[in-house]
C-alpha cells in the first residue's frame, strides 16, 4: 500500500467510510475470545441485567477497531502516529456501525508532513458512539 | 502493577482480524504479510490494548481500586504508536494507574491506567492510557 499525496489531500478530504453488518450476540462472543476481554456485561444477558442494563452491550474496542480498519484501509499502519476516542454511547446488538474519517489539519511536523484525521462511528440512527482523531504522517 | 510480557501469536491475530471483519490479507495470511514486506503479521492497532489483557488476572485493579466490574465501562482511549508490533514479538507492559477523578458531583468516578509498551529489542513500541468509568450504583437493579 502506498502513502496518499500530502499535496493532494485537501482539508475535508474524506476517508471511504466502512458499513459493518449489524452487531449480533456471536460477533460479540468472537470478539470476547479474540481479543480476550472477557468482561460478562458483553456476552452474559443475565450478567447484564443485574447490571442494570437491558442487554449486552458490544465492547467499546470493537468500535474503535472498527475506526482503526478505515486508518489502515487508507494508509499504512506504520503512517499513524495516534489514535483516540471517547466512547460517547452503548453499542447495542443489531446496532450497524458506519465508521468514517475527515482530514481535518495538515502541518508540518519537524521533518515530517502530517494531517489530522476526524474519526467516528455512528449507528443507524445516526446516534454518535464514538468520537476522535488519528495523526496520521504522509511522509 | 508489575510489568508483564506477551508472546504475540499469530493464532490469536488471525482470530482477531476476523473478529473485527479485516480483510486485508496481510493481518490473517503471513504470506500476504511477507509480500508486503513485513517480518510476520502485524499487530492491528487497537489489538495492543487486547494483549494487555493477557495479565493473569486482567481486572486486578478493580480489585485493587474496590470497584465493582459491573459498574465499570470504557470512556476513552488513546494510542500513540512509535513503531508496529509483529507476530512472534516478545511484547512488555508496564502499567500504572495515572489519575482518578471524579464528575457530577463525584457520582460518576474516572479512572485512567497508562500503559507503556516495549519489544523484545527494548524499542518502544507504544503507550496507551485507558480511561475507565464507573456508573454511579443507583443505575445498578437491587437484587
Amino acid at each position: 500500500m502506498t502513502l496518499p499525496d500530502y499535496e493532494a489531500i485537501d482539508i475535508g478530504h474524506e476517508l471511504p467510510a466502512l458499513t459493518l453488518p449489524a452487531i449480533t450476540r456471536q460477533a460479540l462472543a468472537i470478539y470476547c475470545g479474540a481479543s480476550g476481554d472477557h468482561n460478562p456485561i458483553h456476552v452474559d444477558i443475565d450478567y447484564a441485567q443485574a447490571a442494570g442494563l437491558d442487554d449486552v452491550i458490544a465492547h467499546g474496542m470493537l468500535i474503535m477497531a472498527y475506526v482503526g480498519r478505515v486508518l489502515t484501509n487508507w494508509v499504512p499502519q506504520s503512517a499513524i502516529r495516534d489514535f483516540n476516542t471517547r466512547f460517547l454511547a452503548m453499542t447495542d446488538v443489531g446496532d450497524q456501525i458506519t465508521a468514517c474519517g475527515r482530514v481535518v489539519e495538515k502541518f508540518n511536523q519537524a521533518t515530517a508532513r502530517c494531517v489530522r484525521v476526524e474519526i467516528e462511528a455512528v449507528d443507524q440512527n445516526g446516534i454518535v458512539k464514538a468520537s476522535g482523531t488519528a495523526l496520521v504522517e504522509l511522509g | 502493577m508489575p510489568p508483564f510480557s506477551v508472546e504475540v501469536e499469530k493464532g490469536r491475530l488471525r482470530l482477531f482480524a476476523k473478529a473485527i471483519g479485516e480483510l486485508d490479507p496481510i493481518y490473517s495470511d503471513e504470506t500476504a504479510a511477507l509480500a508486503a514486506g513485513f517480518r510476520s503479521l502485524p499487530v492491528p492497532p487497537t489489538f495492543l490494548f487486547c494483549l494487555e489483557m493477557e495479565r493473569p488476572d486482567a481486572y486486578d485493579w478493580c480489585e485493587e481500586l474496590n470497584v465493582p466490574l459491573a459498574r465499570v465501562l470504557h470512556g476513552e482511549q488513546a494510542f500513540t504508536y512509535y513503531g508496529v508490533a509483529y507476530a512472534g514479538d516478545l511484547l512488555t507492559f508496564s502499567s500504572e494507574i495515572v489519575d482518578i477523578y471524579d464528575k457530577k458531583n463525584g457520582t460518576l468516578e474516572f479512572i485512567v491506567r497508562k500503559n507503556t509498551i516495549t519489544n523484545q529489542q527494548n524499542e518502544q513500541i507504544a503507550e496507551f492510557d485507558s480511561t475507565l468509568v464507573i456508573r454511579p450504583k443507583s443505575e445498578l437493579t437491587t437484587q
